[in-house]
């Protein structure tokens, strides 16, 4: 099994990088996968990753896209709850690279 | 002798409690688990399975099954007990034998 | 939304004993990407997925009940309950979780998600449908 080095501990990762165990996050795990992507984490990075994870603690699910971009509107603002801003922070997909920094499994219904 | 029956299905999908309540010696026990709890619910249609044979039987359920389910124990039917994993074992070990109705 | 489809999923299984409510849950989030009419349907024992206070930590297993919560952010507001089903069953609309979706054209009014319906009724929304999934 893939794995990834966080604080000196090796993490399981599956074939795409994402946290096998829930309970191995630590914040040092977005920044550690970030740079694998060669991505410098920014507050606005951190908003987004803090808001998947509390959204998961409450329903136990990482939200699709659509949903995610909705809720961050209400909550942060409209110039945030738009796919413009959220791609341009993670490229990669805001509910697939958000999701996998926040140490979440992959959103339901992302292929 | 004496024998642990136990229901894992609701009685309400399946007459496996019934079935059980039918076949089981007086002075017996039945442990309802997993989804096999509902049937311990006081109010609805099927409690009269259990209230109508509690004067034979030992009624049981397994506590953390209940608790998943979102059941507290001021809806069970009265006379029937909780245990938890430790009661569970403490069952078999008091009974000859386990019979499981699926 | 001319083009949507009315999608009914009913749900008949107790939550836990088997997969079945869980797997309808996420083909119900999986399927709401496609912005379709969706309603959902608890009947039998499916009424008891929607009971309050459910909680797994001594058996382990993921309780999924919260989820249910979430269904309004995928504008799923339409979740029937047979009244039948609860009355033989011992239970009230108060044994089940109160389930709401904010309603964005209406300056994000909280309204409840849940209706509690006849036999009677709930054959007729079935009728309306253009795919039923049942679970």
């Amino acid at each position: 099994m893939a794995s990834i080095e966080v604080n000196g501990k090796n993490l399981d990762v599956d074939e795409e990088g994402y946290l096998e165990n829930l309970n191995d996050w630590v914040p040092e795990v977005a920044t550690v996968m970030a740079k694998l992507d060669d991505t410098e984490l920014t507050d606005a990075h951190w908003e987004v990753i803090n808001f998947l994870r509390e959204y998961y603690d409450e329903y136990q699910i990482a939200p699709a896209v659509r949903v995610l971009t909705k809720a961050i509107g209400k909550k942060l603002g409209k110039e945030k709850g738009n796919s413009k801003y959220l791609y341009e922070l993670f490229p990669y997909g805001p509910g697939k690279q958000a999701c996998k920094y926040a140490g979440l499994p992959k959103p339901t219904g992302c292929v | 002798m004496s024998t642990l029956h136990t229901v894992n299905k609701s009685s309400y999908e399946r007459d496996s409690l019934e079935a059980c309540v039918r076949l089981a010696a007086k002075g017996g026990s039945v442990l309802l688990i997993e989804d096999g709890v509902y049937s311990a619910m006081s109010g609805g249609d099927k409690a009269s399975v259990i209230e109508n044979a509690k004067a034979d039987l030992n009624f049981y359920v397994l506590g953390p099954d209940m608790k998943a389910r979102g059941i507290s124990e001021d809806r069970l039917i009265d006379g029937v007990k909780v245990v938890d994993y430790k009661g569970f074992v403490e069952l078999t070990v008091e009974n000859d034998k386990v019979s499981a109705w699926l | 939304m001319s083009d949507a489809k009315k999608f009914m999923y009913i749900n008949r299984k107790a939550p836990y004993g088997t997969i079945y409510a869980w797997e309808s849950l996420e083909v119900v989030l999986i399927g709401a990407a496609f912005e379709q009419d969706v309603s959902l349907a608890f009947v039998d024992d499916g009424v008891y997925q929607l009971m309050k206070n459910q909680d797994t930590t001594e058996v382990g297993i993921k309780n999924f009940s919260p989820t249910y919560s979430a269904l309004g952010d995928y504008d799923i507001n339409k979740i029937y309950v047979e009244k039948e089903s609860l009355e033989a069953r011992g239970l009230t609309l108060d044994d089940l979780q109160h389930l709401v979706w904010e309603d964005e054209d209406d300056d994000w009014a909280e309204k409840d998600s849940i209706r509690v319906v006849t036999s009677a009724e709930l054959a007729e929304i079935f009728e309306q449908q253009d795919v039923v999934l049942s679970f």
